[in-house]
């Protein structure tokens, strides 16, 4: 795969993604609807919902991803190297210098968002900064220009939103299922409904984990390892990489801001060590194992 | 008839390919000049952090002079340089003489103290990086232009609308790594 195909598979699969994501939202209301006797009209609702939810993702995204991880922009007064580093890098790359934004938590960590290159950003965790050496942190940095330079951005801003927003609802129902399903001494709770939501709660349950494998689908192992591959064409350096990867790896903190929804979009998966929310990522893999990402670096 | 038909679907065939192959490489060739002028730049840049690298080693180490006048002229023949090769040929000059400032530097320790030297060093040190990384974009847009002229068979179309190979924005190997500049 080279980068003009990886390009246009990446924005082909964005429209697939966005497509699918109104498709799926309408139809669930669409057989609760009929099955409710409520007409057609809150297919048509949740038709219009969805299709703005979709569309306004595509501009939104990175906007949205940026808050939830708690980033805040800085000016290149405030870390002037860095800016430095990435400056570099574009030139190299032919880019355009994307927004810089730092998340400030121990956990070292990057990625990248936006729709594309000319409305970019770069993010990285204030654990990361001197934890690597320059040319280390010019590895990740690189990285994350191929993540923009593939349009991987896009695609990978698309799903995370998409995918958190039926997460929030599946979580939202399921929180009222089971809720709903322990109160049994309230009385005066209305069967009706409790039966609505154990519906929709264990439909958007099953629902939940398919979209994650289309995640998993679109977002695949062999993008990172794209990203690993081209940025190494940049910087002409893959030990820089293999190395920072090896030191953001032994980090044992977990990023406290990455969610389920976000956590492919990050250079190495900002959730460490066994945990409840591990069991979900651990099936669902986003990134390939750290020690085959450096083996294929130092064998480069 | 139906040669006649042939013989027009033929040269329309040709025709189409022409046009195509033409914009592509005007494209390519625009890209490739591009890619020059953003070298351009950091040269640019460079040449203007010269005159006040000058001043302010001066200030510390006037009998240099005749190193000055050496940063100076390899600067000038730097901005007069015209294309690729000559450029890289100065600015290869220029890196020697500017290798050869901050080793005399080594010797005034006012002047490796000074909080101004100091930015200006870590200027030319970046830009000397940025240079870097014009220089290898650059050169794969250059491969890319000519490989584009030279595969089959463009390269028969390519000779006859005249296009000519880009030359290639040369490095030495000693030029390649970035100025080190020790405290």
């Amino acid at each position: 795969m080279n980068v003009y195909s990886a390009i246009s598979a990446n924005k082909n699969k964005t429209w697939l993604i966005m497509v699918l994501f109104v498709l799926i939202i309408t139809t669930v209301v669409y057989v609760f609807s009929k099955a409710l006797g409520y007409g057609l009209g809150f297919a048509g609702i949740a038709l219009i919902l969805a299709g703005i939810t979709s569309i306004g993702s595509y501009y939104y995204s990175d906007k949205i991803i940026l808050a939830t991880s708690h980033a805040k922009p800085i000016q290149k007064s405030d870390n002037p190297e860095l800016f430095r580093t990435v400056e570099n890098l574009c030139i190299g790359d032919g880019l355009p210098m994307p927004k810089i934004y730092v998340i400030n938590d121990p956990s070292p960590n990057a990625f990248a968002t936006g729709r594309d290159p000319q409305h970019a950003i770069v993010c990285v965790t204030t654990g990361i900064l001197p934890l690597l050496d320059k040319s280390e942190l010019e590895g990740v940095i690189a990285h994350e220009l191929s993540h923009i330079k593939n349009f991987d951005i896009r695609l990978m801003g698309i799903v995370a939103v998409l995918v958190g927003f039926i997460a929030i609802l599946a979580n939202l129902f399921m929180t009222q299922l089971w809720w709903g399903g322990l109160g049994g001494d309230r009385e005066d709770r209305n069967n009706n409904l409790q039966i609505i939501f154990l519906i929709i709660g264990i439909i958007l349950a099953i629902l939940s984990p398919i979209v994650a494998t289309l995640i998993q689908l679109a977002v695949s192992r062999k993008r990172e390892l794209l990203a690993d591959a081209s940025g190494v064409l940049l910087t002409r350096y893959p030990e820089a990489l293999a190395s920072a990867l090896e030191k953001i790896s032994k980090e044992p903190h977990s990023l406290k801001s990455a969610s389920n929804a976000t956590t492919h979009l990050f250079i190495v998966n900002p959730f460490k060590g066994k945990s409840t929310k591990q069991l979900f990522s651990s099936l669902f893999d986003t990134h390939p194992p750290i020690a085959e990402r450096i083996k294929i670096l130092r064998s480069m | 008839m139906n040669s006649t038909l042939i013989l027009l679907a033929i040269v329309l065939i040709i025709v189409g390919f022409v046009w195509y192959l033409y914009n592509s490489i005007i494209v390519a060739r625009m890209r490739v000049s591009e890619a020059l002028s953003q070298i351009d730049v950091q040269l640019k840049r460079r040449t203007d952090l010269i005159p006040n690298l000058v001043e302010t080693v001066k200030g510390y180490a006037k009998h240099e002079r005749e190193l000055f006048e050496k940063v100076t002229e390899a600067r000038a023949s730097l901005v007069s340089a015209k294309g690729p090769a000559e450029k890289a040929k100065a600015n290869n000059q220029l890196s020697q003489t500017l290798k050869s400032i901050f080793a005399v530097a080594e010797a005034y320790p006012d002047l490796k103290a000074s909080q101004n030297f100091m930015e200006l060093q870590e200027e030319v040190s970046d830009t000397e990086n940025k240079i870097a990384y014009a220089r290898q974009f650059y050169n794969s847009i250059v491969l890319n232009y000519n490989a584009k002229l030279q595969v089959f068979p463009n390269v028969f179309f390519a000779k006859l609308l005249n296009f000519k190979s880009a030359e290639f924005f040369g490095a030495t190997e000693e030029e390649k790594k970035p100025v080190r500049v020790s405290f």
